[in-house]
C-alpha cells in the first residue's frame, strides 16, 4: 500500500507528512506529528474530543482522513494560545474551574472558539446546543457554559 | 494558608493548552509494539478451534499469544483469581479476550485480530436475574443477610403495608479516556509500567504475578487519568498485564489501548439490580418495618462484587432510622462482562431502594414525599450532642453526625419547594400534554473502605535546599482535583505559596502498598499522610532553627513563605538551606490509618465508616405525555463537604456527580440482546448527559459545617456522595407521571422516554 504525500498548514505552520490512505487526521496529528492535544474519545464522531477546525469549519478529526488535509488550513488546540498568551476562552476555563480530568477540554475549547467566531454573542441555549456534540463525563457542563459565556462577554468588550 | 482556597485544578494550564499528558500521549520509544485482544463473539461456550494463521499472516503482526503460550498463569482479577488474561478453553461472556495480537501499530493489531477463525461450541448463556436464580448461579454460597429488630414480625403487625419491585439498570463509566497502558522493559527483566489506573499497587502486584517477578521488579506510574469513576480500579489490569507479558516475550516496549467499542464490550460496569421491597408504615408516614431483596447481576467473575453488594446493603437505610429492617442480598453470576466498581460502589443501588419505598409510601398516603422523609430521619447530631439517643443503622453503627434536618429545612426554603410544588399542581391541572414533577431526596453516605485494612495511606515529601518541595502520595488523579487539594495541605503545613510545591505522578517506587483511589477516600487518607510527612520535616527544621537561635521549637513559625524565629525572619528557602548545611534530613515519609473502624462483614455488624457525608437535592422536570420525552428544568443542591479543602473543586465534584447520577437513572440504558451481546457499546447508542441536557437552573451550595470527626482540616470526602443526589431526578419523573392517573407509576430505572411512557400507561390504565 503506498503512502500519500500531504502538504498542509497546521496552526499556521506549513507541514508535510506521509500517511496511509485510511489513516485519520486524528491519527496523523497524534502519531505522526506529536500533536497529542486532540484526543480520541470514540473514533466515531460522537464525542468531540478530537475537534479541530479545517478551513475554519469545526470537524471531528477522527472522521477526516489525513489525506483530506491536503492544501487545507488546520487549527488544533496547540495553536490556540499565542505564545505565552492564552486565548480568553482558555483563561476563563481556568478561572471558572471548567475542567476536571481535562481530556474533553481541548475539544471543547476548539468547538467553543469556533462558536464565538461565528456568533460572538450567543445565548446560553445556543452555546449549550453548539457544544452538545462535545461530551464531558466529569463536570456536568455548568462551569463550562459559564466560562464560555464569560469569555464571549470579555471578547465582545475587547473588540 | 492555601487550604480552603478555591484554586483551579493543578494542571489546568496544561489542560487548556493540550499539553497535559495521558498514557496514550506519552511519547513511545522507537520500536514500540501495539497490542489488541481477539475477543469472543459468544457469551458462553467451549472453544473447539482457534485458527490464528490468518492473524499471524496479517500485515504488521509480530506475534500472537494464546493462553497456552503464556509461561505463567496470567490472571487479571483483583479478588478471586478467577479471570485468566486469555480464555482457557471456555468462554464466559461476549467480549472475553481469547488471544493477544502484538503488532507494529494499534490499527494493525486490531485489524489482524478480526481475522481469526474461532470455533466455539455455544451453550445457553445465563443472562437475567431469573435465569441466574433458576440455575443457582451465584457468588458466595447463599445470600448475605443483614438486619436489625424483627422485620417479618413487625411487617405482619404493621398498620399499613405494601410491596413493590423494580429493575435498576447498570451504568457504563464512559471515562472519556479509554483504558490504556504502556510497558517499557528495563535491564535485568524489570518492568516500567505506565497505566491509566486508580490502583497502581494492584497493577504492580498483578504484573509481577503474571511475570513471576517480585513486586520490587515492577514499577508503576500514573500521572493522571482522563476520568476513572471506579472503572479504572481493576479494569486496567488486563492491559497492563498484556503489555508486560508481550514486553517480556519480545523485549520491546509495548502499548495497548482499547478502542471505545471494545472498551465498552470488555470492561465491567455498574451492577444492575432488581430490588424487591415489603414495607410496613403508619398513617403518619412513619415506616415501622422494611424488608429488601437485592439481586445484583455481577457478571462472569467475582471482581469487586462482594464489597459492592455489601455497600448496597449498608446504604439500604439511607437517612432513615428504621426500627425493623432486613436486607437479603443475592450476588448472581451471569455471562456478561464482570460488573465492577462505579462511583458509589453499590451505595447508590441500596439508596435508590429505600428512596423508592419512601416515595411509594408517600403516594399511598397522599402525603408530601419530602415530609414523609423528614419524619423518618435519624435523630439530629445536635439532639444527640444534647443527650438524645442516637439512631443506629441496620448494621449497628450509631449515627451521631446527622446533619439532614437542618440541611433539608434550608434547601426546601431556599429553593421555594412548597410554592413550586403548588404551582406545578396548578400547571398540571391546566395542561394536558406537558406535565411537570418535583422531588426532594437526601443522601447519607458512609465514608471509609469497608475492607478495613484498605484505610491506610502513605506519602513521601522532600524539601530541597532551595526550599522547593517535592510532593508524592499514594492517591491518583482522575480529574477530582486530589493532587491540588493535597498540595494545598502541604503548602499550608510549610506556610509557603503553592508554586513552591511540585505535584508528582503516583509512583509505586515512591510510596508502596497503596490502596486504590476509591471510596471517596483520596483526600481524607492521603491528606493526613502528607500532613504527617510535612510535619516531620517542619519539626526537624524548627528544632534546628531553635538551636541556632537559642530558643524552643514552638517559637518557630512557618507562614507567608517565611520562617519566623523570635525576632529573626528568613525565607523558607534560607531556612531549608540552613537545615541542609546543618545536616538535617529534609525528606520524610508520612503514614495514616483511619481510626475507630471495626467491621464484621459476615455478621454485618460494627462500625465500617469513620463518618457520614450528607447532601440533599430538589429536582424539577417536565415530561411530554405523548412520547415520554422529558428534561430536567431545575436542580437545587445543598451538600456537606465539612470544612471544604477547596470549594471550587468540591462544587465541581458535586455538579458532575449530580449530572452523572441523573444520567444513570434517566438516559443511560444498557441493552443486552438474548445472546448476551451488549448492543449499546458506543456513545451513538449509549446516551450520557450532554451539554444540552444540563438543567436550565442549577444552584449548588456547600453546607457551612465542619466534620465532627478529626479529618484533614475537618473536611469531608466528596467524590461519591453527591452522585446519589441524582436520585431526585428519577423521583421527579415519577412525580410528573403520577400527575396523569391514580395508580403509582412504579418506574424502573433508567426512566428513559420509553419507560416514562410505560409508566404513563400504568398510572392511566393500571397496566
Ligand atoms: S474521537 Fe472523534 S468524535 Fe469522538
Ligand atoms: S473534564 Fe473529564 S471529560 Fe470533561
Amino acid at each position: 500500500m503506498s503512502r500519500i504525500h500531504v502538504t498542509t498548514t497546521i496552526n499556521g505552520d506549513p507541514v508535510e507528512y506521509l500517511c496511509d490512505p485510511e489513516e485519520t487526521l486524528l491519527d496523523v496529528l497524534r502519531d505522526r506529528l506529536g500533536l497529542t492535544g486532540s484526543k480520541e474519545g470514540c473514533g466515531t464522531g460522537d464525542c468531540g474530543a478530537c475537534s479541530v477546525t479545517m478551513n475554519g469549519r469545526l470537524v471531528c478529526s477522527c472522521l477526516v482522513l489525513g489525506a483530506e488535509a491536503e492544501g487545507a488550513q488546520i487549527a488544533t488546540i496547540e495553536g490556540m494560545a499565542k505564545g505565552e498568551t492564552l486565548h480568553p476562552l482558555q483563561r476563563k476555563f481556568i478561572e471558572h474551574a471548567a475542567l476536571q480530568c481535562g481530556i474533553c477540554t481541548p475539544g471543547i475549547l476548539v468547538a467553543a472558539k469556533s462558536l464565538l467566531e461565528r456568533n460572538p454573542d450567543p445565548t446560553e441555549e445556543e452555546a449549550r446546543y453548539w457544544l452538545a456534540g462535545n461530551l464531558c463525563r466529569c463536570t456536568g457542563y455548568d462551569k463550562i457554559i459559564r466560562a464560555v459565556m464569560d469569555a464571549a462577554a470579555e471578547m465582545r468588550e475587547a473588540s | 494558608m492555601s487550604v480552603a482556597k478555591p484554586l483551579p485544578h493543578d494542571a489546568a494550564a496544561l489542560h487548556v493548552t493540550g499539553q497535559a499528558r495521558y498514557v496514550d500521549d506519552i511519547p513511545a520509544p522507537a520500536g514500540t509494539l501495539h497490542l489488541a485482544f481477539g475477543l469472543s463473539g459468544v457469551a458462553r461456550g467451549r472453544i473447539v478451534s482457534m485458527d490464528l494463521a490468518p492473524v499471524r499472516a496479517a500485515p504488521g503482526v509480530v506475534a500472537v499469544l494464546t493462553a497456552e503460550d503464556l509461561a505463567r498463569d496470567a490472571d487479571t482479577s483483583p479478588s478471586a483469581h478467577d479471570e485468566p488474561l486469555l480464555a482457557k478453553g471456555e468462554v464466559f461472556f461476549e467480549g472475553q479476550a481469547l488471544f493477544l495480537v502484538i503488532a507494529t501499530s494499534h490499527h494493525a493489531a486490531r485489524h489482524a485480530a478480526a481475522k481469526a477463525r474461532v470455533g466455539i461450541d455455544a451453550m445457553p448463556p445465563i443472562l437475567t436475574v431469573d435465569e441466574a436464580l433458576a440455575a443457582d448461579s451465584r457468588f458466595e454460597d447463599g445470600p448475605r443477610i443483614y438486619g436489625k429488630g424483627d422485620a417479618p414480625a413487625a411487617l405482619a403487625t404493621a398498620p399499613r403495608r405494601l410491596q413493590g419491585r423494580f429493575d435498576l439498570g447498570g451504568q457504563e463509566h464512559f471515562y472519556l479516556e479509554g483504558q490504556a497502558a504502556m510497558v517499557w522493559p528495563q535491564e535485568g527483566g524489570d518492568m516500567m509500567v505506565f497505566s491509566s489506573t486508580q490502583h497502581p499497587t494492584e497493577i504492580q502486584h498483578k504484573v509481577a504475578h503474571a511475570l513471576g517477578l517480585p513486586m520490587h521488579a515492577v514499577r508503576v506510574e500514573c500521572r493522571r487519568m482522563g476520568g476513572g469513576f471506579g472503572g479504572k480500579e481493576s479494569q486496567g489490569n488486563a492491559l497492563a498485564i498484556a503489555c508486560a507479558v508481550a514486553a517480556q516475550a519480545t523485549g520491546r516496549p509495548c502499548k495497548m489501548r482499547y478502542d471505545r467499542d471494545d472498551d465498552m464490550r470488555i470492561t465491567g460496569k455498574r451492577h444492575d439490580f432488581r430490588i424487591e421491597y415489603d414495607v410496613g408504615f403508619d398513617d403518619t408516614g412513619r415506616v415501622t418495618a422494611v424488608s429488601f431483596h437485592h439481586y445484583a447481576r455481577c457478571g462472569w467473575s467475582m471482581d469487586l462484587s462482594l464489597p459492592v453488594a455489601d455497600r448496597a446493603m449498608l446504604h439500604a437505610d439511607n437517612a432513615y432510622d428504621l426500627a425493623h429492617v432486613r436486607i437479603e442480598s443475592h450476588r448472581l453470576k451471569t455471562n456478561t462482562a464482570s460488573a465492577t466498581a462505579f462511583r458509589g460502589f453499590g451505595g447508590p443501588q441500596g439508596m435508590v431502594g429505600i428512596e423508592r419505598v419512601m416515595d411509594h409510601v408517600a403516594h399511598t398516603l397522599g402525603m408530601d414525599p419530602a415530609e414523609v422523609r423528614r419524619r423518618n430521619y435519624y435523630p439530629s447530631a445536635a439532639a444527640v450532642a444534647k443527650g438524645a439517643e442516637a439512631g443506629t443503622t441496620p448494621y449497628g453503627m450509631a449515627v451521631t453526625d446527622f446533619e439532614l434536618h437542618d440541611m433539608t429545612a434550608r434547601l426546601l426554603e431556599t429553593c421555594d419547594y412548597a410554592a413550586r410544588k403548588a404551582a406545578i399542581a396548578d400547571w398540571n391541572a391546566a395542561n394536558p400534554v406537558i406535565k411537570r414533577g418535583i422531588a426532594f431526596s437526601p443522601v447519607k453516605f458512609g465514608i471509609s473502605f469497608t475492607l478495613t485494612h484498605l484505610n491506610q495511606a502513605g506519602a513521601l515529601v522532600h524539601v530541597y535546599q532551595d526550599g522547593s518541595i517535592h510532593l508524592n502520595h499514594g492517591g491518583t488523579e482522575m480529574g477530582q482535583g486530589l493532587f491540588q487539594k493535597i498540595a494545598q495541605v502541604a503548602a499550608s503545613r510549610f506556610g509557603v505559596p503553592m508554586d513552591m510545591v511540585k505535584i508528582t505522578a503516583t509512583d509505586t517506587a515512591k510510596v508502596p502498598n497503596t490502596s486504590a483511589t476509591a471510596a471517596s477516600s483520596g483526600s481524607d487518607l492521603n491528606g493526613m499522610a502528607v500532613k504527617a510527612a510535612c510535619d516531620t520535616i517542619r519539626d526537624r527544621m524548627a528544632e534546628h532553627l531553635a538551636e541556632r537561635y537559642q530558643t524552643t521549637p514552638d517559637a518557630v513559625r512557618f507562614e507567608g513563605g517565611e520562617v519566623i524565629v523570635g525576632e529573626a525572619r528568613m525565607s523558607f528557602a534560607d531556612a531549608a538551606k540552613s537545615a541542609w548545611m546543618a545536616r538535617v534530613s529534609l525528606s520524610a515519609t508520612g503514614f495514616y490509618k483511619t481510626p475507630k473502624l471495626e467491621w464484621d462483614r459476615i455478621r454485618g455488624t460494627g462500625r465500617p465508616f469513620f463518618y457520614f457525608a450528607y447532601g440533599c437535592a430538589v429536582t424539577e422536570v417536565a415530561i411530554d405525555t405523548l412520547t415520554g420525552e422529558n428534561r430536567i428544568l431545575r436542580a437545587d443542591i445543598l451538600h456537606d463537604c465539612g470544612a471544604s479543602l477547596n470549594p471550587a473543586l468540591d462544587l465541581g465534584q458535586i455538579e458532575g456527580a449530580y449530572v452523572q447520577g441523573a444520567g444513570w437513572l434517566t438516559t443511560e440504558e444498557l441493552v443486552w440482546d438474548d445472546t448476551g451481546r451488549l448492543r449499546t457499546h458506543a456513545p451513538s447508542t449509549y446516551k450520557i448527559p450532554a451539554c444540552s441536557d444540563r438543567p436550565d437552573i442549577f444552584n449548588v451550595t456547600l453546607w457551612d459545617g465542619q466534620n465532627r470527626e478529626d479529618t484533614i482540616y475537618r473536611s469531608k470526602a466528596v467524590g461519591e456522595p453527591p452522585f446519589m443526589l441524582g436520585i431526585s431526578a428519577w423521583l421527579a419523573l415519577s412525580d410528573a407521571v403520577a400527575a396523569c392517573g391514580p395508580a403509582y407509576p412504579a418506574l424502573n430505572a433508567p426512566a428513559t422516554a420509553e419507560e416514562v411512557w410505560r409508566g404513563l400507561q400504568r398510572v392511566r390504565h393500571g397496566l
